[in-house]
């Protein structure tokens, strides 16, 4: 496997960052951490913004972080072709800079959840999900406040119509129905792509399911989007 | 140039799921409280210079726009009144 090098951008405040470089290197993709100051580095293969919770999630998860000079950086790669992964906190990162559409906002209990949930792979024809096939069931965690996928109806049609969801949260059989949806997300969204293929973000934590000493890998399919 | 406070206030769209407002509400009647409904919003009170109040709140609104609202679920106002410099 050819060795590429993709840049796990540290904000304050992430804590998801070395799970991520962690995770990449288990599947054979180099990785390291990029502090949001630093800037991109040119040779940057692939981007991930990891979880956490950077500027204590002031003003709304994720708006701070993707006001930073950085973003700017990581959005003109991306429309170049640079892989880009946003992962909760990261998730967030995505949709309040536009990388991605609709928004992530406060679960529908209004409490932090921490818990492993099923999701249906909605499309299996990206980077992100080529490891698996299109109906089948994955398990990932999920750890945040802020996941209720929100968007106006129209636009999330438009979505589904371009086969942008990449993933709904759904019960062990993949019924998407709402007792399985931890959030009350819209039509049960955990994971959509960007204007691109190549980019993408999802609620669920993929680098926490991808070192076979602690577990299941469900995840690592997902981080195989940064492989070549 | 006039000293303003801008003030900007950031609601989430009429539809959109409120669930810290819900669990307000709910507090509030079980404390007794008879309330038909509750919407709860943020408000930034922004101290600028300008020319004049459009320029207020012309800037205002770009910070509306750029960073306080999220327009995705976010609709937002700005009132502009002149404050003792």
């Amino acid at each position: 496997m050819a060795r590429v090098t993709v840049s796990v951008i540290q904000f304050g405040g992430s804590n998801c960052d070395r799970d991520a470089v962690r995770a990449l290197d288990e599947i054979g993709v180099d990785a390291e951490l990029v502090w949001h100051e630093d800037g991109l580095p040119a040779a940057t293969s692939g981007v991930v913004f990891p979880g956490g919770f950077s500027y204590g999630d002031y003003l709304r998860a994720g708006a701070m972080a993707a006001r930073s000079p950085i973003v700017e950086e990581v959005r003109d790669a991306a429309a170049d072709g640079t892989p880009v992964l946003g992962v909760c906190n990261g998730a967030q990162i995505g949709s309040e800079s536009g990388l991605t559409p609709g928004a992530f906002t406060t679960n529908r209990s209004a409490r932090f959840q921490c818990e492993h949930v099923h999701l249906r792979v909605e499309n299996a024809d990206t980077p992100w999900t080529a490891a698996y096939d299109e109906g089948e069931v994955i398990e990932l965690p999920i750890a945040h406040g802020e996941g209720r996928f929100e968007i106006a109806d129209d636009r999330l049609e438009e979505l589904e119509r371009e086969d942008r969801i990449l993933f709904r949260y759904c019960d062990a059989d993949g019924e998407v129905t709402e007792d399985a949806n931890p959030n009350g997300s819209k039509h049960n969204v955990a994971g959509v792509l960007g204007d691109r293929d190549s980019v993408a973000v999802l609620m669920p934590h993929p680098e926490r399911a991808a070192l076979p000493d602690i577990g299941p890998t469900d995840g690592q399919g997902v981080l195989e989007g940064f492989a070549e | 140039m006039t000293a303003y406070t801008a003030t900007v206030t950031v609601r989430l769209k009429r539809g959109v799921l409120d669930p810290e407002a819900e669990t307000t509400q709910r507090q509030l009647e079980r404390l007794g409280f008879d309330l038909a409904d509750l919407r709860s919003a943020d408000q930034f009170e922004i101290d600028v210079d300008a020319t004049d109040a459009d320029a207020a709140a012309e800037r205002a609104d770009e910070m509306a726009e750029r960073l306080l609202a999220n327009p995705t679920i976010h609709d937002y106002t700005v009132e502009v009144a002149e404050r003792d410099a």
